[in-house]
């Protein structure tokens, strides 16, 4: 499953709701990012999408590794628009029969997510606004799934 | 009409994030050279790198022919997380 939402999630009751009936799960793992606050700097993250141009992007890497992991089930929660310091951004889970699956396709969608999904991070400072474009480990951390394969 | 729309920095770049272009250009250099020639620091900025453009919500490389219904739109370089 894919949320793409516009408010709070909280990610404690997805991970829950997740574990719920997996009585063939050797292994869950989980990721969450969560807004920073830079020292003080940051005010708000605004994160901008495509709307189903954004979802279909991530449906395809989705697929891709639950393909390539044997994964039993994906869950991934993006939020958009204005995100306060300490709020979660994202949540990945993932389900499988072992936890090298589940831990390597958790790994695998998030690098996606930081480089290859259709999102757009702007950070609203004390100092001004500015977008934030991948860094050079964000796009390295995408390509060594590449490598790997 | 063609639809264009423009995200991350490409909008604030530009002062709008979505318009209708009516006649439509044929073809996405068309499109190019129109929104460069109104504004040439969108146009710049449109050439850029890591600037990709999806037609109709597909990707596309180099011109395209444009239906006359088409939704264009300029992705900058992605940041999700």
């Amino acid at each position: 499953m894919i949320e793409l939402v516009e408010h709070p999630f909280d990610a404690g009751h997805a991970l829950n709701a997740f574990l719920a009936r997996r009585s063939e799960t050797g292994a869950v793992a989980s990721f969450v990012g969560l807004a920073r606050s830079e020292g003080g700097w940051t005010i708000a993250l605004e994160l901008e999408a495509y709307a189903e141009f954004t979802h279909a992007g991530i449906a395809a890497f989705a697929a891709a590794a639950t393909e390539r992991f044997k994964l039993q089930d994906i869950h991934i929660i993006h939020r958009l628009g204005a995100i306060p310091p300490g709020d979660a951004i994202v949540l990945v889970l993932t389900a499988a029969t072992h936890r090298r699956e589940a831990l390597d396709g958790c790994d695998f969608l998030v690098d996606h997510l930081k480089s290859r999904a259709a999102l757009w991070k702007k950070d609203h400072g004390r100092a001004g606004a500015r977008w934030i474009e991948p860094t050079g480990r964000d796009l390295a951390d995408a390509a060594r799934w590449e490598a790997a394969s | 009409m063609t639809r264009v729309l423009l995200f991350g920095r490409l909008s604030d770049v530009a002062g709008w994030r979505e318009r209708a272009i009516d006649p439509p250009p044929d073809t996405l250099a068309a499109l190019r050279e129109l929104l460069r020639l109104e504004a040439p620091e969108l146009g710049r900025a449109l050439e850029g790198p890591g600037i990709q453009a999806a037609v109709d919500r597909a990707l596309v490389l180099g011109d395209v022919t444009l239906s006359p219904g088409a939704e264009v739109a300029f992705l900058p370089p992605m940041s999700g997380g």
